[in-house]
């Protein structure tokens, strides 16, 4: 049986407003922690993200979406790669933004 | 006594504005979702309290909401349109086919009789139909299959179908407009479809009669004439008299009949408001003077309507969802621009006062007619 971790996701302004959320969500991630599996939970959690972050259809990550922790742009790993140990912690957030794009 | 209620969709959030039957004192509030794009926002005709509106982003998507109160408070809905089997593709910009791809809600168009039925048109062109209040949609697919759909191609402003009239007459007739498609027609509750662009003359592409590739702005129709339809092409203003069947042109004295919008007034089905735009090139008005042109013959007879309108270094444009009537005896006649202006006349049109005059650039203007 799998254990579950704890994660710290911060999601942006418009994401926060959408889910009715304040600044930092925590939320219980099957472990291994990984990005997909991070998403899994957070659309389930806040069904009405689905399709905010990744596409519907596809489930790749919308273009100007990105994900950051401990410092690094996680975006381009594989969404089943497993994620820093200070993630699965939650000793340092997993990190959805907003690309800066738009001029 | 009767109020009106304005449902403004923005770059930059949704703003409803409300009044009584005098339309003189208007009270606004918004920016309902903020930052976000709402392409439209549509009320049910069968109960006005509950509105639909579409909410974008080049960020975070497509999301839907949906008000059960007037536009008090919001939830979100169903936001997944998936196109149906395997969609194909449509023709790019550089003639070679491309993969459907969703990307966006320009318009929805809740059922005359249903609250919980919705149209919803959208990029890539499709027709999708929710029947459980926008939880859940389904496309209607015969519209992108019937044959004609890779020969589709995007107008500058995306392939789009933006425009959705159900018939009050028929429950199983709706027309759609797609640009750069056409007009098309259903006569089975949206299961079949045909192009109806009969009559279009179009020199920008190759074939100007083509069954379809018609680049058409809007359709309007009277619900007392429902097999009279009018059209704002790219350029040309066109009637039909036959349900689409064939189109006339009725442009008839218009300074320039390039224009996105077109409307007809609530109790006078043959007096129909465009407001011409300079060119395919100068998307604003010509000399820099904002005009709404009126004919009350039904087309081809047009009189500038300027009494309220700036008529100096105006270069606005005014798109095609944007213009709207309301039903009170005395007909109201608004239009949103894209410098954030919206304008309201409560003698049909003979005068014109901007009751608000900063917001972001109009997308999308619905007016409801409230007992």
């Amino acid at each position: 049986m799998s254990q579950a971790a704890e994660i710290r996701v911060e999601l942006p302004a418009h994401l926060r407003t959408l889910a009715r959320v304040d600044h930092e969500v925590r939320i219980a991630v099957p472990c291994p922690v990984t990005t997909a599996a991070i998403l899994n939970a957070i659309e389930a959690e806040y069904p009405m993200l689905q399709g905010a972050i990744r596409d519907h259809g596809t489930l790749q990550r919308r273009p100007f979406i990105r994900f950051f922790a401990c410092g690094v742009d996680l975006s381009h790993d594989p969404v089943e790669a497993e994620l820093p140990a200070a993630v699965a912690s939650g000793a340092e957030p997993f990190i959805v933004l907003g690309a800066i794009a738009g001029g | 006594m009767s109020k009106v209620r304005i449902l403004a969709g923005t770059r930059k959030g949704a703003f409803i504005l409300t009044a009584d039957g005098t339309r003189k004192d208007w009270a606004i509030s918004g920016p309902h979702f903020a930052g976000w794009e709402m392409y439209h926002l549509k009320g049910s005709p069968a109960d006005p309290n509950r509105i639909y509106a579409s909410q974008c982003s080049g960020w975070f998507g497509q999301t839907m909401q949906r008000s059960d109160d007037g536009g008090q408070t919001w939830n979100p809905i169903g936001n997944k349109f998936l196109y149906d089997g395997v969609p194909g593709t449509h023709q790019s910009f550089d003639g070679t086919p491309h993969p459907w791809e969703f990307k966006r809600v320009w318009h929805l168009e809740p059922s005359l009789t249903d609250p919980d039925s919705v149209y919803a048109g959208v990029e890539d062109a499709a027709l999708f139909h929710s029947s459980d209040a926008g939880a859940t949609w389904t496309e209607l697919a015969g519209l992108r299959t019937h044959g004609t759909g890779p020969a589709w191609q995007p107008g500058a402003g995306g392939m789009c179908l933006h425009s959705i009239i159900l018939d009050p007459s028929d429950p199983k007739r709706i027309y759609i407009a797609i640009s750069a498609a056409g007009a098309f027609r259903s006569d089975d509750g949206g299961v079949n479809w045909k192009p109806i662009n009969r009559g279009l003359y179009s020199k920008y592409i190759p074939d100007p009669t083509a069954e379809v590739g018609h680049c058409v702005h809007h359709i309007a129709m009277h619900p007392a004439r429902p097999g009279t339809l009018f059209m704002q092409k790219h350029w040309d203003v066109m009637r039909s008299n036959d349900a689409g069947d064939n189109w006339t042109k009725i442009s008839g004295n218009l300074p320039t009949d390039f224009g996105f919008v077109i409307d007809i007034h609530a109790h006078q089905p043959e007096t129909v408001y465009v407001v011409p735009i300079k060119s395919d090139s100068e998307h604003f008005p010509i000399d820099g003077q904002l005009k709404v042109f009126r004919s009350r013959s039904g087309g081809n007879e047009w009189e500038p309507l300027t009494k309220g309108l700036p008529q100096s270094n105006c270069y606005v444009n005014v798109l095609r969802d944007a213009m709207a009537v309301d039903s009170l005896d005395e007909c109201g006649v608004y239009f949103g621009t894209t410098g954030g202006q919206l304008y309201a006349s409560a003698d049909a049109g003979d005068s014109w006062q901007a009751i608000v005059h900063d917001l972001p650039p109009l997308l999308s203007v619905e007016v409801q007619t409230l007992a």
